[in-house]
């Protein structure tokens, strides 16, 4: 297992240089001045002389990407031209909002899909059936902006002033304050530290926060805020897992081990569970680490719909005023935290199906 | 006995491929999910191809000023008890005062367009790549491929925005954005269709024919990785029209005046409170399209061979 595990690390590496040097390449492949393109219209030649030495512009490619790493390698992403601000500190600032919603996205999607999918295959050609894949059908056309938008419809015009209404925008009702953890429990961080940046971080996850500090009512108007951009962001990977749950335990309930463990006259719950599930959610799992794409994609959509301030709507705010540090500094987080959810989840694989990690 | 003998390889083939393709066709003709796609589709293009004879007005013209109507006004169908005397907008007028029902014809157009065009592209490139690989080997085929893997490292949505972001937002780089995203897919199933196809003794018999290289690529190939093909190609037309309408919903694609069902929704977005047909319409349009595609690719996927395809 260590073997493998240092194995898929190393294969990564060359992954995450790739994704450096398609970022680096894409600064480099706007039309035009350069300074121009990465710091907007307006820069002054002042400013773009500096640029222009900051970044070496006027050195080699080779040493121009020697140090851009380097600036990367210590968190530099530069500043945002809008905010004027380290696109790491804007970063940070927004990846909570962005976690939390992928995360509620992806609960949904695995607790609802992977069930929907057990259930079809094990009643196949049944009512359940038919209307699962049905609705996987529908799921995967949906786009999500439109159904975001359809929510809203739903949820905030059609259902208002009854019980189910929900929140069509924005992650708190307005006089709703969460207390960061850190205050509650008394922790002292020097301002400007590290630890107060990482505090902070935490705290910003605002369902979490409010869970660890028992503060019931941030808790329910936070949650509450989620669920609709949560079933607008979860509906595609859902349906997908659905469907791949679906044909995955179909085959494997057509094997001969299946037969022989009904024939030992074991109760057909056991049959499903221990046998044909274990078995048939292997290939699953993949799936699910890949639909982390669909969803960290979607969250442009979703966010800037719901108008909840992660990362999605950042990106959306810098293609609005062409602030390509940002897209520049976002991509690269992203993807990088694509790829580390990928390698986890091969790793959780091979744990789970010793055939992968003996080959 | 005599006769089978004296055929030559040439004709057996041409002779069994129409009878795949009718095999195909027939088993595509018994799924009713598939029936409805390709129903839904039949719809499509013939509004598209009769755009200017369905569409009352021009989809650009503004009717401010031509008419007695106000902007972003709700559909007023006479027959179903809109007084005679406002002018009949089926599904209303927009915040520039066009009427949305031609906007959404002609928008059929453009969507079937965007479609195909990206899948074209895609697609193309795709199989150039995927044969040139699986042919020549060694690090020609190391470069390709770690080339598209690198695509397939990011997540798709957001390297189509980065890369639009850096062309600059059009429609047209819109779609190549997509369709550079979804090339690898194309190039991975024909590279691994050469590497199982070129070592059977069916391709060595043609090689000591004295066939050559295209001619073992085009007729012995190629044809193999078609049935995988065209089950992508139909899948990722759905695909190209909901990803380059999110893009155009986000700005990055069509771009006004042009009468783009993402587009339309995405001017329209903040309206869902008090126009709320202004964003319905373009995004059932949209979903409606995206499912027939998907219904329409699964069949085939179940009618050519469910085991060519391990996609999804």
């Amino acid at each position: 297992m260590i073997q493998y595990t240092i194995r898929r690390i190393l294969l990564a590496i060359p992954v995450v240089f790739a994704i450096l040097v398609v970022t680096f390449t894409l600064a480099r492949a706007i039309p035009g001045d350069p300074c121009k393109a990465i710091l907007g219209e307006k820069a002054t030649a002042a400013t773009c002389e500096r640029f222009t030495r900051e970044f070496g512009l006027d050195e080699p490619v080779w040493k121009q990407f020697v140090l851009y790493l380097q600036k990367i390698g210590q968190g530099d992403f530069g500043e945002s031209i809008r905010f004027g601000r380290p696109v790491l500190t804007i970063l940070l600032e927004r990846l909570p909002t962005t976690i939390e919603l992928g995360m509620s996205a992806m609960f949904l999607a695995v607790i609802v899909g992977i069930p929907a999918g057990i259930l079809s295959a094990v009643r196949r050609n049944s009512w359940i059936d038919v209307t699962t894949m049905i609705g996987a059908n529908i799921g995967v056309s949906l786009p999500v902006f439109f159904l975001g938008l359809l929510l809203i419809y739903l949820f905030a015009v059609i259902l208002k002033d009854t019980p189910f209404a929900l929140p069509p925008s924005g992650r708190l009702s307005p006089g709703v304050v969460p207390i960061p953890f850190y205050e509650v429990y008394n922790l002292t961080a020097e301002a400007g530290s590290n630890r107060l940046l990482f505090y902070d971080f935490l705290a910003k996850h605002y369902i979490f926060n409010a869970f660890i500090t028992f503060d019931w009512v941030v808790f329910w108007d936070a949650s509450r805020h989620l669920i609709l951009p949560a079933i607008a962001l979860s509906t595609i990977p859902l349906s997908i897992l659905a469907r791949m749950t679906r044909s995955s335990m179909l085959e494997v309930l057509g094997l001969d081990y299946m037969r022989t463990a009904r024939a030992k006259g074991l109760p057909e719950r056991t049959v499903i569970v221990r046998h044909a599930l274990r078995n048939a959610l292997l290939p699953v799992v993949t799936v699910a680490g890949l639909q982390l794409a669909a969803i960290l994609g979607g969250a442009v959509l979703t966010e800037t719909i719901f108008g909840l301030a992660g990362v999605g709507l950042s990106v959306y705010e810098a293609i609005t005023s062409r602030d390509f540090p940002i897209i520049q500094g976002f991509v690269i987080v992203i993807a990088l935290i694509y790829v580390t959810f990928n390698l986890l989840v091969d790793l959780s694989y091979a744990v789970l199906d010793p055939r992968i990690r003996l080959n | 006995m005599a006769n089978v003998v004296e055929l030559p390889a040439e004709r057996t083939l041409q002779e069994e491929s129409p009878s795949l393709w009718r095999i195909t066709f027939r088993r595509l003709m018994r799924q009713r999910s598939a029936l409805f796609g390709l129903s839904i589709l039949s719809v499509l293009v013939i509004i598209a191809a009769f755009a200017p004879m369905i569409a009352p007005y021009d989809p650009t013209e503004v009717l401010i000023g031509k008419e007695d109507v106000k902007k972003r006004s709700a559909p007023c169908i006479h027959m179903l008890g809109c007084p005679e005397e406002q002018p009949q907008h089926l599904m209303g007028t927009d915040g520039n005062v066009r009427d949305v029902f031609s906007r959404i014809v002609f928008g059929a157009r453009i969507s079937l367009q965007i479609g195909m065009i990206v899948v074209f592209i895609a697609a193309t490139s795709g199989i150039v790549l995927g044969s040139i690989a699986g042919y020549a080997g060694g690090w020609i085929d190391n470069l390709i491929m770690r080339l598209m893997d690198i695509v397939l490292a990011f997540p798709f949505f957001l390297l189509a925005i980065a890369l639009v972001f850096v062309l600059g937002p059009s429609l047209n780089n819109a779609m190549l954005a997509i369709a550079v995203i979804s090339m690898p897919t194309y190039a991975r199933v024909v590279r691994s269709t050469v590497l199982s196809i070129r070592e059977m003794d069916y391709v060595e018999a043609s090689r000591a024919l004295g066939a050559t290289d295209r001619d073992i690529l085009f007729k012995r190939i190629l044809p193999n990785a078609m049935p995988p093909l065209i089950v992508l190609a139909t899948l990722g037309i759905a695909t190209a029209i909901l990803d380059t309408a999110a893009l155009s919903f986000l700005g990055l694609g069509a771009q006004e005046p042009m009468a783009e069902w993402g587009t339309m929704l995405g001017r329209e977005r903040n309206q869902i409170f008090s126009a709320p047909h202004l964003v319905l319409i373009p995004g059932i349009m949209i979903s409606i399209t995206v499912l027939a595609f998907n219904l329409l690719g699964d069949g085939l996927r179940d009618a050519l061979d469910p085991r060519l395809v391990h996609n999804k």
